[in-house]
């Protein structure tokens, strides 16, 4: 599926920080890995015991259902010991600095992190403070690597390849990391990347990155190949950026109607959670367009293949 | 390097007849057997004796599959890079079914006991065999035996046992490379 010369034995990195620290070889790397664990998790017995003797601290600084379930499964189908840690029940209400709590977690002899934070650049800062790998599970509106390697995975299952295809992003660009690693990812895998929402969701720069800008949902969706609608993210908006979701839902909603008026098929994608009626309606996302639980069954299969890869950077003490 | 050619082309084919004789005595009809080529050298060895089987046997319905077994060898992270996985594809559950694991050279037995924790996420299986076309023996690190052998062989630790096959090297011989 990829071109040979594309593809690494190993990853270039220890960490995977975002999309922007990793190349095209890494990327396609991860997939073909990431099909042996596909593989794995149709089998009756979903587990095999490549890391059962790494432990790995998932510091979730921030709320996370989906991506926190999607890695503790990761996880323990690679066999690994698991240790979670969520932010409201922990000791950073009593001060703790982000080192100190890691080094506390580090010196019980936890072997990976993988940590979501509120703020952008707290994989990177703590990268330079201790030495075990790093999986950044979002940081902030910065990058959510994995969800990009997901959702351009579950591109490539369904259309075989990203080369040349045509990607619209849909909704809140500006407060989202999903946005971000999904730009790099799927510009360094070869695909054309357009990004559709009203003004004041678009970042000021954004043409900088080397996107197309649209702010008609419609000639969006008559573009591309897939569309990756964005969930509005009502808590990252400390003021209001359109007057209602309804009327967001009207510019921005993708319907049943505006979906079979294309006369095309084109792959409909959501990170999730959805807002039903908001940006997709519920038909579209119950619909055969779309690949929406394709991508949350993939997410499983990706995250074992970062682990495992990275794992395979840890030194066993003889 | 020296090499030296064990086995020939024409003792190859008479040897793979051999080992499908050996089968057929023990599984008759193959109706309740699964056979299984251990990635990457197992593969091809596997569809050799099923095409071969299937000849002799008049029939297409043989249980074929092919497993990798990188996620459950013991060297993980002993390696400089990674252990990256070939595919997997196992089509059909082993439950209560015999399994014949098929490789083209036994060594240590490390890449034998990875493979029966693999085959054992399909099922469990009534019993499980092993089928090597080249022994090398007394050089196990662990305590298993095949029950079909093409050819056994003396070597010695630095020497390499390569089973080359038409259908990747361009001709079927068996050479044991001397350092």
């Amino acid at each position: 599926m990829e071109d040979r010369a594309t593809i690494t034995d190993h990853l270039s990195t220890n960490h995977l920080m975002g999309i922007k620290q990793i190349t095209a070889a890494d990327i396609n790397l991860i997939f073909k890995t990431a099909d042996q664990f596909k593989e794995i998790l149709s089998r009756p017995i979903k587990k095999v015991p490549s890391l059962r003797d790494i432990t790995v601290a998932n510091l979730f600084f921030e709320n996370s259902t989906r991506t926190r379930i999607s890695f503790e499964l990761a996880e323990k189908r690679l066999g690994a010991d698991v240790v979670n840690f969520s932010a409201s029940s922990s000791s950073l209400k009593k001060g703790e600095t982000l080192i100190d709590t890691v080094n506390n977690i580090l010196a019980m002899k936890v072997d990976m992190v993988v940590m979501r934070h509120p703020n952008p650049g707290s994989c990177i800062f703590l990268s330079k403070h201790i030495n075990v790998p790093i999986i950044n599970a979002g940081d902030g509106a910065h990058e959510h690597p994995t969800q990009a390697l997901l959702d351009a995975y579950s591109i490539r299952e369904r259309h075989g390849s990203l080369k040349g295809k045509k990607v619209v992003i849909v909704g809140d660009i500006l407060h989202s990391r999903v946005a971000l690693s999904n730009i790099s990812c799927l510009q360094k895998l070869g695909a054309e990347v357009m990004v559709c929402g009203p003004t004041t969701l678009m970042p000021k720069y954004i043409t900088s990155l080397g996107v197309k800008v649209e702010h008609n949902l419609r000639n969006a969706l008559e573009w591309c190949d897939v569309a990756n609608m964005l969930r509005i993210q009502l808590e990252r908006q400390e003021i209001m950026y359109f007057p209602s979701l309804r009327e967001y839902a009207m510019m921005y909603g993708l319907t049943k109607e505006i979906l079979d008026s294309l006369g095309k098929k084109i792959t409909v994608m959501h990170p999730g959670p959805i807002n039903r009626g908001v940006e997709v309606t519920s038909d579209v996302a119950d619909s055969d367009s779309s690949i929406i639980l394709d991508q949350v069954e993939n997410g499983v299969a990706v995250r074992m293949a970062i682990l495992y890869l990275l794992a395979g950077t840890i030194k066993r003490e003889e | 390097m020296k090499s030296k050619t064990i086995l020939d082309k024409k003792n190859f084919e008479l040897t793979i007849s051999r080992l499908c004789y050996e089968l057929i005595e023990n599984h008759g009809d193959f109706l309740n057997t699964a056979l299984v080529g251990i990635q990457p050298r197992g593969v091809p060895f596997a569809g050799r004796i099923v095409a071969q089987l299937q000849r002799i046997l008049g029939k297409k319905d043989l249980v074929l599959g092919n497993i990798d077994v990188t996620f459950s060898r013991d060297d993980f992270r002993r390696r400089e890079t990674p252990l990256l996985p070939k595919s997997t594809k196992m089509d059909f559950i082993v439950e209560n079914k015999k399994v014949v694991l098929i490789d083209d050279v036994l060594f240590t037995g490390r890449t034998v006991r990875a493979a029966l924790d693999e085959i054992l996420a399909y099922g469990r299986p009534a019993e499980v065999e092993l089928l090597v076309l080249i022994d090398r023996r007394f050089s196990r690190h662990l305590p298993i035996e095949p029950n079909y052998v093409g050819s056994t062989i003396d070597t010695i630790e630095t020497e390499k046992v390569k089973v080359e096959w038409e259908e990747i090297e361009g001709q079927d011989r068996v050479l044991v490379h001397k350092k």
